[in-house]
């Protein structure tokens, strides 16, 4: 029930420069991975690659293992069994190594309040071993891209949490890594910074052929700027690929078309939409939503939507309907979610009866 | 983009580098906190007040007594008469371990509490790194306040009261500033232990502290309790009976670090100690001096009889930081 579709040969979208080939096949892969707290299982039997040059985003609830999983990928908390390898080393055995090559932003990350954010910085790349010439115009140079110059010269405890979040990922960014793990990267920052952040991510895996595991709950931003997602629930991952690729699989099988249709200057429409809508094959139902004022038309199956569309056109041009726009509505992650996970819950109660 | 600063390649530097890298941030840390000054002031107004009080008393003896050996040390030793305040080192006995409380009770809760512990570990250092960074840079802390006040009272012996230490009262000086150092770094392992152990800042420096006070104020209470425990006598009837109690209360009692610390100190401080009991006022002090005509104890002699003075403390020291150490290294990074 939780098999995993095999991984498609990736479009290769961009090549990682200068990345060694343990890199290039995938920096981040887990084997049955396991972390057991006495009864509790935190993460049960994680088997997880992320490509090189992707952004792969891991969701799920909060308790569901996500941070676990980050832990062990970085050598900070031992598993209870499997393997892991980052960047082609195995973190419980080599920490040091996969801990100088991978940035990590921690969840609700925090800094020392008695120090700028400059000298916060410093002191990461001290940690690193930096060399001292480069720092400063290193440290400049990630606070440029996070939007902190401004304020890199007061103490961090009048930052908001949401700056603490950007200097976080600057903090990450200090070693110049070849993978990024941020735990929550966008939690509490305002939505313009968001937009931000995410447009640095994709420019940090453009420009630099950065691999960036994201972990978060906020679905809107992770289906923006992800290229693949896994699902995840009760430390188990329930589901990996494209959303539109996770919405075949977990989606209610119909697809959904937005109409906008022009009424005449006189008020009165050249004809009636929702029963020019409704007569069409494969429409299973035609609603009025008044926030976004256009016509919703769900099909059923969703392959066919592509003839509906052609349906739709052709009426347009014999019933005189004004179109104006006509699109199909991509899938909502949360709905793939929601159904993902419920759908495991479904089956684990299945489960228990037959076993019982 | 010419900011491309790569990361030093891996290597025996690389493993050294890191509890030196923490200890010089926590150290800077520790030099600019508020509690760095009020602790400076305190154990600063704790030398230099009972000297004060006694710096006339001491004059006074040291002109008329011009043959008098190791005076300079009388400035550790003696406490003025007509004011209630113990002498240098039973006071710096007392308050030093406050400093070593002090500069570790939140060294690993708050960075927990702050969020800073998860990055800080994900930098690539070795977890232990961070303890014995920690460990180091308080010691330095303490070091540093105990030199200074050392400093004062010398420079103070010096300058208003004219003596100048002799080549062997540096020597001794110099041992007991060891000894008292290892003295507050077994309560700033301590401290640690407790920052490991409790979750919460507030919690750990209460504990540390009632623990602090239960030592120094009630330590001897408690001695007399347990001796009294483990052997009752009724009245103390026959006098092997009662050597026998105080003989266990001694041993009792040195259990207590504090017992061992002022032991140590008064030996190593003094020349003609050679058991436990130090003269406390300038009068006793003459005459010590010339009971022990001739006879003073060379610095061997005494570093020879608080040797086991100094490894228990060595001892105790170790097991409190062995135990913070474990304990974190196995601690998981998240609450």
């Amino acid at each position: 029930m939780t098999d995993i579709a095999p991984p498609r040969p990736s479009r290769r979208r961009r090549s990682a420069p200068a990345a060694d080939p343990a890199t290039l096949t995938a920096p981040i892969r887990t084997r049955a991975l396991t972390k057991r707290y006495g009864e509790l299982v935190a993460v049960d039997t994680l088997d997880l690659e992320v490509r090189a040059g992707e952004i792969f985003g891991l969701l799920g609830q909060n308790g569901a293992g996500k941070t676990t999983t980050i832990l062990m990928l970085l050598g900070l908390t031992e598993p209870t069994g499997g393997t892991a390898r980052v960047v082609g080393l195995d973190p419980a055995r080599r920490p040091l190594e996969v801990k100088r090559r991978v940035g990590y932003l921690p969840d609700a990350v925090g800094f020392y309040g008695d120090l700028t954010g400059r000298e916060n910085l410093r002191y990461t790349a001290r940690l690193n071993g930096l060399a001292a010439a480069e720092t400063e115009a290193q440290i400049t140079h990630v606070l440029e891209q996070v939007g902190l110059v401004g304020r890199a010269d007061t103490r961090t405890d009048t930052y908001s949490r949401g700056m603490l979040q950007r200097l976080g990922i600057a903090d990450a960014l200090l070693k110049n890594p070849d993978v990024l793990i941020l735990d929550e990267p966008t939690t509490s920052i305002d939505p313009i910074g968001v937009v931000e952040i995410l447009d640095l991510l994709r420019s940090l895996v453009r420009d630099r052929g950065m691999t960036i595991l994201l972990s978060s709950h906020l679905l809107g931003q992770v289906q923006s700027v992800c290229d693949r997602v896994g699902i995840f629930a009760s430390g188990r991952l329930i589901g990996v690929g494209t959303v539109a690729e996770l919405a075949e699989r977990f989606g209610d099988g119909a697809a959904h078309l937005v109409v906008t249709v022009a009424t005449e200057e006189d008020g009165s429409e050249s004809a009636d939409p929702a029963t020019t809508l409704a007569g069409i094959d494969n429409v299973e139902s035609v609603s009025w939503d008044p926030v976004s004022a256009a016509w919703h038309a769900a099909v059923r199956p969703a392959e066919a939507s592509g003839k509906v569309r052609e349906e739709i056109l052709r009426a347009a041009v014999d019933r005189g309907l004004r179109l104006t726009s006509l699109r199909v509505m991509e899938p909502s992650l949360d709905d793939i979610y929601r159904i993902a996970v419920a759908g495991m819950a479904h089956a684990a109660g299945v489960a228990t009866e037959v076993g019982a | 983009m010419s900011a491309q600063a790569r990361v030093a390649p891996s290597g025996l530097e690389g493993r050294s580098a890191g509890w030196r890298i923490v200890a010089r941030k926590e150290f800077a840390d520790h030099v600019s906190s508020a509690r760095f000054f009020v602790l400076l002031v305190v154990l600063g107004a704790a030398a230099i007040v009972p000297l004060y009080f006694a710096s006339d008393t001491i004059r006074s003896v040291a002109s008329q007594v011009t043959d008098t050996r190791d005076v300079f040390l009388a400035l550790f030793l003696v406490s003025p008469q007509d004011v209630p305040i113990p002498n240098v080192f039973n006071f710096v006995g007392i308050v030093a371990p406050l400093l070593g409380v002090a500069f570790a009770f939140d060294a690993i809760n708050s960075e927990r509490t702050d969020g800073t512990l998860p990055r800080l570990l994900s930098q690539p250092i070795y977890r232990d790194d961070v303890v014995n960074g920690k460990f180091a840079a308080g010691l330095a802390t303490i070091s540093l306040v105990l030199l200074a006040v050392v400093g004062v009272i010398s420079g103070f012996g010096i300058v208003r009261l004219g003596i100048v230490p002799s080549a062997d009262e540096i020597v001794r000086l110099s041992a007991w500033l060891v000894l008292t150092v290892l003295w507050v770094s077994l309560w700033l392992a301590f401290g640690l232990l407790l920052s490991v152990v409790i979750r919460r800042a507030a919690t750990a420096a209460l504990v540390g502290f009632g623990v602090w006070l239960l030592v120094a104020i009630f330590g001897q209470l408690i001695v007399s309790l347990v001796a009294g425990i483990v052997a009752p006598v009724a009245n103390a009837g026959t006098l092997e009976e009662a050597l026998s109690l105080t003989a266990l209360s001694t041993t009792i009692e040195r259990l207590l670090p504090l017992t061992l610390y002022q032991e140590a100190s008064a030996v190593l401080l003094n020349p003609t100690v050679t058991t436990v009991s130090a003269p406390t006022t300038i009068g006793q002090w003459q005459q010590w001096q010339q009971q022990a005509q001739g006879q003073l104890m060379s610095f061997d002699q005494s570093a020879l009889l608080v040797w086991p003075h100094v490894v228990a403390l060595v001892a105790m020291t170790a097991i409190c930081f062995g135990a913070a150490y474990v304990w974190f290294m196995r601690q998981e990074v998240r609450a």
